[in-house]
């Protein structure tokens, strides 16, 4: 392996920023730095399914690894995937030229720096997905905070100075806490390459101090309940394209790295504090799915929905078996698709009638047919029909669930049916009955670019609802291999 | 004999004081000139500083009093390079004002001689004859714009309350020099009986001088009053240059006599830390004059560069070396940013003066964004770096307390950087400001916005640089 293909993922997009920035913005070169962002996202695309193909499933070890020294004595620069993150990966670079597709109607002015804000978060998305040092990955998680601010702030909505400080303070107040316990790792084991501290372990008496740093900045990031109030916020405010990144890959970080490092490096404090987890996830699931039943605003009734489904994706992730931890990565990329096809959708009303409440629509199917079935098909998705991608990793998680505590998992399903409740009202009150708002007669169906980003988007929604296998495959022996870890450092009390 | 080629840096750079002062003073309109030389100067001692003392071992003259070393070589070579660029991207202002005199240079070249005899000194008597020097000079500096009641003020402010911490900080040594019988360092170190309190109250009173000079909390209430009565360009080489000095002198003064004092001291620094860090972060929330905003944000950084040097070890003190120069490379750029904001021969200062300004100027606003969230600690850029090391340090002593508070206070002080990137980026345009910025200010920007930018890339060459140090 000569060829640096996740050092080239990681630059591609940044490279392509710079393109950007040097080209000069009047309206008619707007046009070609949109083709710019969409080329340099694009082939990084197709480098990530290169990536995937040459992927071998059958081991757990980290591949693509790329080590070189970069504080000298310090710290070294590693990358590499495995099972777990490689789907992250082409999750984000799937996501990111759609995003780009997508702006063509939303982002009225600025448009170069916007590309160049989503670019550059695309760069320091994937390197928090490969990275295998813990340093590197508080670089990359943290520099995120600042495109997205900007996103936020700048091409938001009405009240976007508050959501974009909100969203900032919150994330940067969760991670201090990481950088904190990523400074004693390093004082304790003298390393803060992931691959030997799983192998060193690290010392019992100190992973409940550090367990709960990791998990005061995850848990913001994810967001769990009672931290999850700055992403109603930030997902109203936001562009469509701000709220798909946000949704779609922002969330996932912290659900990422739930997986690689508490689970991975603290196994005895993750024992302990589970039940706090299975707490705060039952309560977001039935909790957060209560107000998403009350929202009048399209975008916050779906925001809140990510916050119930990330509480499945933290159940599943703690339940520590193998369906479960499964079935919170492929929940985790379903949510990526259909979350952002949510948005994308709301984002298409929004743009014809400038309004993202509820009770303006009403009898829209008669006049956007197109659009309807579309997005009938993510609703469905997202209330986890069989046959879509959001039931496989439901399905999964409550199994993984229903093996490891009884009454959780029963009290999680019924998160199901409050779910299927608030997602099956949406669509009722904005797609059915009676046409009130004659305004919106004028509203238009999907143009092409549209029709193509929710198709493409709808594919492999139901692709892998009907056939999850290719997941699966890839995620198995990283999962069964990271479990049978957790176990051995337990019982050998490491 | 002794070797007076290690000093050869401070006479040259006292005689070309003596020199352009008699040029200024015999020579009509000579203001020009005597800049130019005095930036040839500042880069002739750097020159001869790298080239006689950098690398040689420890050398102490003139009975010991004057420690010639790898810290005091390399602190002199940042003092002298911050001055040069201070002098360089300060003109404009000044003719501005009309306040380009011959005076100017000459002033900041006597304020770094004295801080230069500050960093070599090893002898309290030594070390409060370069911080008079340098006092004075920084006195005059600070009323330079006499005609502004605000400059004159600041002045007389700075004048009365520094005259105070230095007679405390002389009552110190007194007391130290009572107790030990000495005022040089090495000796002081070696008669130290740590039963005796009365030391640890000279150590307390040097301490209280000390952070006086670098605006430590809660010694810190001249600084928003004088950094924003002063003119820009002198606020400027306040906030840099007079901190290395004084950094330096806390670093000799505590670990090289009170080393074994480490327990008396300690507590004394982590509480100067931690209030600077929290005060700096809180009271910017409500300033609206970006000068004074700088002013809290300087007493914030001061308090990070203090927690590397309350760890009582190498690392520590590498650590906050490191600080204070990525912190200065920020603040240079972030006045450079504030000498461009001129419309009409006028400067402005208030927060609000920046508002929309990515529409008018998106290049300087890009800057400015890019300093802002290096300010603010935000990877990765160098200023989460500096606090990166600052930490490690810290952590590594287990001194976990310092460092959550110090991470918390960040997340407090990115709220006011914040406020100014949503000033510059979110809010409604105003009139544009002047684009004919002289060459230097534009290289100067540049430049540092571009080194923020890519020092993590190479981070591991500024950390080699400091990783000679060895103090203790």
């Amino acid at each position: 392996m000569n060829f640096p293909i996740l050092s080239s993922l990681i630059l591609l997009p940044s490279i392509g920023a710079l393109f950007l920035f040097f080209t000069k913005s009047d309206k008619k070169n707007n046009f070609t730095g949109k083709y710019v962002a969409l080329f340099t996202s694009a082939v990084n695309f197709f480098l990530s399914i290169y990536l995937w193909i040459l992927f071998d499933p059958t081991t757990s070890e980290f591949q693509f690894v790329e080590e070189r020294i970069w504080i000298k004595d310090l710290i070294n620069y590693k990358v590499g995937v495995d099972g777990i993150s490689i789907l992250f990966i082409l999750l984000t670079t799937f996501i990111t030229p759609l995003c780009i597709i997508s702006v063509n109607n939303s982002i009225k002015e600025r448009l170069s720096e916007f590309l160049i804000a989503v670019l550059i978060m695309e760069s320091f998305m994937i390197g928090v997905f490969c990275s295998l040092d813990l340093v590197i990955f508080y670089l990359f998680f943290e520099a995120g905070l600042i495109p997205m601010f900007l996103i936020i702030g700048i091409w938001g909505g009405a009240r976007r100075v508050y959501s974009a400080f909100k969203f900032f303070l919150y994330t940067l107040l969760g991670s201090v806490l990481m950088l904190v316990a990523i400074i004693t790792i390093y004082w304790l084991n003298g390393t803060t390459d992931v691959v030997e501290l799983y192998n060193s372990g690290i010392d019992i008496k100190y992973q409940n101090l550090l367990w709960l740093a990791f998990f005061s900045s995850f848990a913001v990031k994810t967001p769990m309940w009672p931290v999850h109030t700055w992403l109603p916020d930030a997902h109203v405010e936001a562009p469509t394209a701000g709220s798909v990144l946000l949704a779609a890959i922002l969330l996932k970080m912290a659900g990422y790295g739930f997986i690689r490092f508490s689970l991975g490096l603290f196994p005895a404090a993750s024992e302990i504090f589970t039940p706090l987890i299975y707490t705060l996830s039952v309560i977001a699931i039935i909790f957060t799915s209560f107000i998403a039943l009350m929202q009048e605003d399209m975008k916050k009734l779906i925001a809140y929905s990510s916050v119930a489904h990330m509480g499945y994706v933290t159940l599943g992730i703690f339940t520590i078996q193998q369906q479960g931890i499964e079935g919170s990565i492929i929940q985790m990329i379903s949510h990526g698709l259909v979350s952002a096809a949510l948005f994308l959708c709301v984002g298409v009303v929004y743009d014809r009638m400038h309004s993202r409440l509820i009770n303006t629509y009403g009898g829209i199917v008669s006049i956007i047919p197109k659009y309807s079935i579309l997005f009938m098909l993510f609703t469905l998705a997202a209330l986890g029909l069989p046959g879509t991608s959001g039931f496989v990793g439901e399905f999964l998680i409550l199994m993984g669930a229903f093996k490891d505590n009884f009454l959780v998992a029963v009290i999680a399903s019924l998160g199901v049916i409050i779910g299927a409740a608030y997602m099956l009202w949406l669509y009722k009150r904005v797609v059915f009955g009676k046409l009130i708002n004659t305004d919106l007669k004028q509203m238009f169906d999907l143009n092409r670019s549209e029709l193509f980003i929710l198709s493409c988007l709808a594919v492999p929604t139901l692709f892998f609802g009907f056939y999850p296998d290719p997941l699966i495959n890839t995620i198995e022996v990283s999962i069964s291999d990271l479990i049978d870890q957790y176990n051995f450092k337990l019982a050998s009390k490491i | 004999m002794e070797n007076l080629q290690l000093v050869l840096p401070e006479i040259f750079l006292s005689l070309s004081i003596m020199f352009l002062l008699i040029l200024g003073v015999f020579k009509k309109n000579s203001s020009r000139l005597v800049q130019s030389l005095s930036l040839a100067v500042l880069i002739v001692t750097a020159v001869i500083t790298f080239n006689e003392t950098i690398g040689i071992n420890e050398t102490k003259l003139f009975n010991n009093s004057i420690v010639i070393d790898y810290l005091s070589s390399l602190m002199k070579i940042i003092t002298l390079l911050a001055a040069f660029l201070v002098l360089i991207i300060s003109s404009n202002y000044l003719k501005t004002f009309q306040i380009f005199k011959i005076e100017y240079p000459i002033l900041i070249l006597s304020s770094v001689l004295g801080m230069m005899v500050m960093i070599n000194s090893n002898d309290l008597i030594i070390f409060y004859m370069g911080l008079e020097l340098q006092s004075l000079a920084l006195y005059v500096l600070a009323t330079f714009n006499r005609d502004q009641i605000k400059s004159s003020e600041a002045g007389l402010k700075y004048f009365v309350l520094s005259a105070l911490s230095s007679g405390l900080l002389l009552y110190g040594c007194s007391l130290i020099y009572g107790f030990s019988g000495s005022t040089n360092f090495n000796v002081i170190a070696d008669q130290l009986n740590s039963n005796e309190y009365a030391l640890t109250f000279g150590i307390v009173f040097i301490l209280v001088g000390l952070a006086f000079k670098i605006s430590a909390v809660p010694f810190h209430m001249w600084a928003p009053d004088v950094y924003e009565g002063s003119p820009t360009s002198v606020t400027l080489f306040f906030t840099m240059v007079p901190k290395i000095a004084a950094l330096t002198v806390f670093i000799r003064f505590l670990y090289v006599p009170f080393l074994n004092l480490i327990d008396q001291w300690q507590m004394i620094l982590i509480f100067l830390s931690i209030a600077s860090m929290l005060f700096g972060a809180i009271a910017a929330i409500g300033q609206t004059n970006l000068k004074r905003l700088v002013a809290y944000s300087s007493i914030g950084h001061v308090g990070y560069a203090l927690a590397g040097v309350a760890a009582g070890t190498n690392d520590g003190i590498q650590s906050s070396v490191i600080y204070i120069t990525i912190y200065i490379l920020m603040n240079l750029g972030l006045f450079s940013c504030l000498l461009m904001l001129k419309r009409d021969n006028n400067y402005y200062e208030k927060i609000d003066d920046l508002s929309g300004l990515s529409k008018n100027h998106p290049m300087l606003a890009l800057s400015l964004l890019i300093i802002l969230f290096s300010l603010a600690g935000i990877p990765p850029l160098a200023g989460f770096f500096a606090k990166f090391y600052v930490f490690k340090a810290v952590i590594e002593q287990s001194m976990y307390f310092l460092a959550i508070v110090g991470l918390l206070s960040t997340v407090v002080a990115a709220f006011y950087y914040l406020r100014l990137i949503k000033i510059m980026y979110f809010d409604e345009q105003k009139e544009k400001y002047d684009t004919d910025h002289g060459f230097w200010l534009k290289f100067s920007l540049t430049a540092s916005t571009l080194l923020i930018l890519i020092y993590f890339i190479f981070p591991s060459q500024l950390i080699e640089v400091v990783s000679r140090i060895n103090i203790i």
